[in-house]
């Protein structure tokens, strides 16, 4: 909706103008990657719209087509079929360097013959910007990412986390409508990935920029993304926020996918032999009094993780899996109960 | 006590002095060639004393010099012209598209190295008198030229198939022109490569003697072609420090080749290792 439609709607005397909705940036429309003469379909029917602001996750096991697609909106492959417009406009006949886009790659790609401060300039140099302008950017996205003091280092003699930060920073320099981010914490070891993932979120609301992140690690997504699109084999599987996919997975490979799950067959609950339904871990307790027993078990395993036990539970030929809270006291091969709340259950169409 | 040791050639018994026999072998007639050309004596082969007469006589023979100049000049022009076509080469075998007859056009160019150099000297011989192109020291760049070109060639392919792609996207993603992206990004990043290149062409063109022996009229004799003349005359102290001086030309330049063409040339040219730096 633009602002003259919204002037006509209060003066038509309409008061409650509803919210605006959110403008999509990236228009990703029955997108389509075929390989080898047909053989191998990398991508099939991808209809994907980004919001302006975005933090947007790519998100799937390795091979389902996330990279493929990231690369397309970057410029670097082209679909077999489909559309993508960005801001409205086809970008499918541009190149890379005429597309207001930039990436933040795997492994950083940094210049590894350029300072810090020429690998952050090199994409304002490009565009002639004039050296005022360069050195006064350069200042700004090096403040941005805390690294003022190591502008004048190499790209070799920098951590790998602040590699990470470089790397973003070149890429924000000339300020894009749209980040990319292809894997960008997968080399950092655990303690950085987390500080990273926060920055990143951080860096995504002071910039305004639209944020596309692509990662195989759900935690990740889960955390940073305000929406996601869950994919396997080329195909959407879902697109929603996280919660919702955490809560209403849409099939049996989403469910699995996105932390854990327990796939119950309905007919084991007395309901219709057709649906499956899925339980969280963190959602099964054990059941106090007899009447709330939805289902019972023989204990095969407790494992104590710390915070939580984790304990595995035979029941009707399959293993269901329960984390509770602290230690808990059960001998392997007693016979225990389980419950849950209604609302912990999801029922899966496929 | 004896500690268990895996399987190792080195601590085979009799490899060492195989080893060593085969050093012997390769290098003992090289060693030989230097010692002598120290030699006092007229005659090669009887030792009297140290001395380094046969280098003034050498450095002040005209004929000696003139050879040298020529030589050094068709090296230093066939390694210009062979680096700027392997340059090209390379980049359209490592960054082209995958055209037809690709791999036809990587045969061609690697042909010098696998043919029987006598045949490449027996045809461009025939090839110039056919056209009766007798334009001197030009022939000789010429047929360098051809000749080097996989020399210079190969280095340049490694360092920018091991280099991959990453760098250039990036510049591309930052809005680069193709030119802007190949001198900025591209150039500096394979420089090591064609350094690489420039000295393997430059070495192999000084050193050549077969092709230089057919292509060269007179006037135009590189110092290859002059020691073989002056050892139809006997072999004399002097040709041993003729040639000890190109020996150690060829060493030192090859030794050169090989420094820049280790893995950690580029990582170590662009600062101190990433571990002797504190972590954020």
């Amino acid at each position: 909706m633009n602002v003259a439609d919204a002037v006509m709607l209060s003066v038509s005397g309409d008061r409650t103008l509803p919210e605006p909705a959110p403008k999509p940036l990236i228009e990703i429309s029955d997108v389509e990657k075929i390989f080898g003469g047909g053989e191998i379909r990398a991508l099939s029917d991808i209809n994907i719209a980004i919001n302006e602001c975005e933090f947007f996750t790519l998100l799937g096991p390795s091979g389902c087509g996330k990279t493929t697609l990231l690369r397309m909106i970057a410029g670097f492959e082209h679909p077999s079929s489909g559309n993508i417009m960005l801001a409205g406009k086809d970008v499918l006949s541009l190149p890379p360097r005429a597309r207001s886009v930039n990436m933040v790659f795997q492994n950083y790609a940094l210049f590894p013959h350029l300072s810090v401060a020429q690998n952050i300039a090199f994409g304002l140099e490009m565009l002639n910007w004039s050296k005022f302008e360069i050195s006064e950017r350069v200042a700004e996205v090096l403040a941005l990412v805390r690294l003022e003091s190591f502008r004048s280092r190499k790209p070799a003699q920098l951590s790998g986390g602040q590699q990470q930060r470089v790397a973003l920073a070149r890429a924000l320099a000339p300020r894009p409508q749209v980040l990319l981010l292809d894997e960008p914490l997968s080399a950092l070891d655990l303690k950085l990935r987390k500080e990273m993932q926060f920055e990143l979120k951080q860096l995504q609301r002071e910039t305004g920029v639209t944020f596309v992140l692509v990662t195989h690690d759900q935690e990740e997504a889960l955390a940073m993304s305000d929406r996601l699109v869950v994919m396997s084999a080329g195909r959407v599987q879902q697109l929603g926020t996280p919660q919702e996919i955490y809560g209403k997975p849409a099939n049996r490979f989403v469910a699995d996918f996105i932390g854990e799950a327990n796939l119950i067959p309905g007919g084991l609950l007395g309901r219709r032999r057709d649906v499956t339904l899925s339980i969280r871990p963190e959602r099964i307790e054990i059941a106090t009094v007899s009447s709330f027993v939805k289902l019972y078990g023989v204990l095969k395993a407790a494992t104590f993780l710390g915070a939580d036990t984790l304990m595995e539970i035979e029941a009707g030929g399959i293993v269901v899996r329960a984390r509770l809270r602290g230690a808990q006291m059960a001998a392997p091969g007693s016979e225990i109960g389980l419950c849950w709340p209604d609302d912990a259950e999801w029922e899966l169409r496929e | 006590m004896r500690k268990f040791r895996p399987f190792d050639w080195r601590h085979n018994p009799g490899f060492g002095t195989f080893t060593a026999l085969t050093i012997l072998f390769l290098y003992a007639p090289l060693v030989v060639l230097v010692v002598y050309a120290f030699n006092a004596n007229r005659l090669v082969t009887i030792w009297s004393g140290f001395s380094l007469k046969w280098f003034v006589q050498a450095v002040n023979d005209g004929n000696i010099r003139l050879a040298a100049e020529t030589s050094l000049i068709v090296a230093g022009c066939a390694t210009v012209c062979a680096t700027t076509f392997a340059i090209a080469a390379a980049l359209a075998f490592e960054r082209g598209w995958n055209f037809l007859g690709r791999g036809i056009a990587v045969g061609v160019v690697m042909i010098p190295l696998v043919v029987p150099e006598i045949v490449v000297a027996v045809t461009t011989l025939i090839f110039f008198s056919m056209l009766d192109m007798r334009i001197g020291m030009l022939n000789l760049v010429i047929a360098h030229t051809v000749f080097c070109i996989p020399f210079a060639m190969l280095p340049m392919q490694g360092r920018l198939r091991s280099m991959g792609t990453a760098c250039e996207d990036a510049a591309r993603d930052l809005y680069g022109s193709e030119w802007r992206i190949f001198r900025r990004i591209t150039l500096p990043l394979m420089a090591p490569g064609i350094v690489a290149g420039a000295i393997l062409a430059f070495v192999s063109s000084l050193d050549d003697f077969l092709i230089s022996f057919m292509v060269s009229g007179a006037g135009s004799t590189t110092l290859p072609v002059y020691v073989y003349g002056m050892m139809r005359q006997g072999v004399t102290p002097e040709v041993n420090a003729v040639s000890t001086i190109l020996l150690l030309i060829s060493a030192g330049l090859a030794v050169l080749v090989f420094l820049l063409s280790r893995p950690s040339a580029v990582s170590r040219t662009a600062g101190a290792p990433a571990s002797a730096v504190p972590s954020s």
